[in-house]
């Protein structure tokens, strides 16, 4: 069947998620949850010279919101704190190439807003209002 | 003396009465099984709206003019048709709310407040939606009152050694959903209005998944309370209608104030109106209101025993034919006879959201998530199942197509 919403590669990602599970030591780490679909996303990150070192994701939910996730930490890995911070909406909707439409954006944004929440919780800064609207 | 008219029906001309059913979705035609969450209206009341307004819209019971003459009428005509659609005894003993979460809600906070205190005790079931949970939860803080939850078997159904323990002397009110949105369970509520009656305790029924379905008779179940909503059963959206025994809404303080529900309004106070207008304070939903009457007679004039026994014939030929389906499990009663047409499933680890938007390239209509039961979900052990739910309109035919998705889905996932 060809399914718009379910390409290959965000089933492969949602089968065979990369970077599940926990991190030794985590310098921090952001959980939350999409109330509507009951999704959860925690992030863990290993901080080092303003750059993400290492990063681990775990979950449950539906097949967008995980695989979204799981994106977003292989893009993650390397980046500095403030490119985290830039990274939109429209990145994510690369990532998956597809837009869900308005009723299932809320579960492809999840781990986007979650790791956000780890870069602001690390620095200690007021979360910011568009992160906290995301989802 | 009851005279049942043989149940027969041709849904496809029904079909032709429902201007949405014509409509593609995603190149496909609509398969609207979400009839749970909301029915589709048949054109018989989407014509009655619009001649309202289009030929008498006016204010009601205040204005001395033809048009607020003719509105006014055509309300009470609407409220004089749900009395007997639902059998009360009163016509006054219907108010209209704007929904079944508002009915509850004016019960909670009406009634609640004058006769719910410390230590007493206020008995749901596992199975309620949050509607019938919440605004007892809300009502039980403020006034030290406990909330108990009645548990379900295996099979869906209400555990009867949990209805008689809990109970009991302290219990104030038991209130219980008739068909459960999540199980489609039905619940034996004329038994349980009899037990709670006996402890003095008053029993509030959550009609919102049994009226628009099958035959609700008030004076059968002999509720103190009961609630549904008119989008539900072929009518508008935002109205409603609260069911209470005419001796406890004459005694219960109002709910809302203002206009249309006083008698006479003083800088040191008012009074009431008599029933039904002392709990409708406000301009009401005079168009919802007309439409509704207009939906109840369309429901009149299929028959309620036709429309159960179509939902019925659907309702056994899904679970049939899903329970075909390799992975798929599905909750609630696995007898016909004893559930209403909501089909509760899930497909092997596949998330009700995945699924719902799978079928949805296919043009059906399903709900997915929690269905705002989520202490059932908790009891089930599931963070969300998706759901099918038929009305009159729907067809084996259609079911099928369902299944042909849910093989597609199963593919698609691997599952």
């Amino acid at each position: 069947m060809s399914s718009d919403i379910y390409r290959d590669i965000i089933l492969d990602y949602y089968r065979h998620p990369r970077n599940f599970g926990d991190l030794p030591n985590p310098d921090v780490r952001a959980k939350d949850s999409n109330p509507l679909c009951g999704d959860i996303i925690e992030m863990q990150l290993k901080i080092g010279n303003g750059r993400v070192e290492d990063i681990r994701f775990k979950g449950k939910g539906c097949a967008i919101s995980q695989a979204s996730a799981s994106m977003l930490t292989e893009v993650a890995k390397g980046k500095t704190l403030d490119e985290i911070k830039a990274l939109s909406k429209s990145d994510v909707l690369n990532l998956l190439g597809i837009n869900p439409g308005p009723t299932r954006i809320k579960c492809a944004l999840l781990g986007l807003k979650v790791i956000k929440l780890a870069v602001y919780g690390y620095l200690g800064q007021a979360i910011a209002e568009d992160v906290k609207q995301l989802v | 003396m009851l005279v049942e008219k043989q149940a027969t029906i041709d849904v496809s001309k029904i079909r032709e009465e429902f201007p949405i059913l014509r409509r593609k979705v995603n190149g496909k035609p609509l398969i609207y099984f979400d009839n749970a969450a909301t029915s589709q209206k048949p054109k018989a009341v989407i014509d009655a709206i619009s001649d309202y307004y289009s030929n008498y819209n006016a204010n009601i019971h205040r204005g001395i003019h033809k048009l607020a003459e003719e509105a006014t009428l055509a309300h009470e005509e609407a409220r004089e048709k749900i009395s007997k659609f639902i059998n009360a005894r009163h016509t006054e003993e219907v108010i209209f709310v704007r929904n079944t979460t508002e009915a509850v809600n004016l019960v909670a906070y009406a009634w609640g407040r004058a006769n719910v205190s410390k230590g007493d005790k206020i008995v749901l079931t596992i199975m309620e939606h949050h509607s019938n949970i919440v605004p007892w939860q809300l009502l039980a803080k403020e006034r030290g009152a406990r909330v108990e939850f009645i548990k379900v078997d295996e099979d869906g159904f209400l555990r009867q050694d949990e209805i008689h323990e809990m109970i009991d002397d302290r219990t104030k009110l038991v209130g219980i959903t008739h068909a459960c949105n999540v199980l489609g369970t039905i619940n034996p509520v004329r038994d349980i209005a009899r037990t709670a009656h006996r402890y003095g305790a008053l029993v509030l029924v959550d009609a919102a998944q049994s009226t628009p379905h099958m035959r609700v008779d008030i004076k059968d179940i002999d509720p103190d309370f009961l609630a549904f909503s008119a989008h539900k059963m072929m009518g508008p959206t935002g109205i409603g209608v609260l069911y209470g025994k005419k001796e406890l809404l004459e005694s219960m303080p109002p709910f809302l104030g203002g206009g249309e529900m006083i008698k006479e309004v003083h800088t040191t106070g008012a009074s009431w109106k008599e029933l039904p207008y002392k709990y409708e304070a406000g301009t009401p939903d005079i168009a919802g209101a007309i439409g509704f009457g207009a939906a109840v007679d369309y429901l009149n004039k299929i028959g309620m025993q036709a429309i159960r026994e179509h939902e019925r014939e659907i309702t056994a030929y899904a679970l049939t034919r899903m329970a075909g389906v390799s992975g798929v499990v599905i909750y609630g009663p696995k007898n016909p006879d004893q559930r209403v047409g909501v089909v509760s499933f899930n497909l092997g680890d596949i998330h009700a959201h995945d699924l719902a938007s799978i079928l949805d390239e296919e043009g059906i209509a399903i709900r997915s998530g929690h269905h705002c039961a989520q202490p059932l979900m908790e009891f089930l052990g599931v963070p969300a199942t998706a759901r099918a739910s038929f009305y009159i309109y729907n067809t084996k035919e259609e079911v099928d197509i369902l299944i042909g998705a849910l093989e597609k889905a199963r593919k698609l996932f691997g599952s």
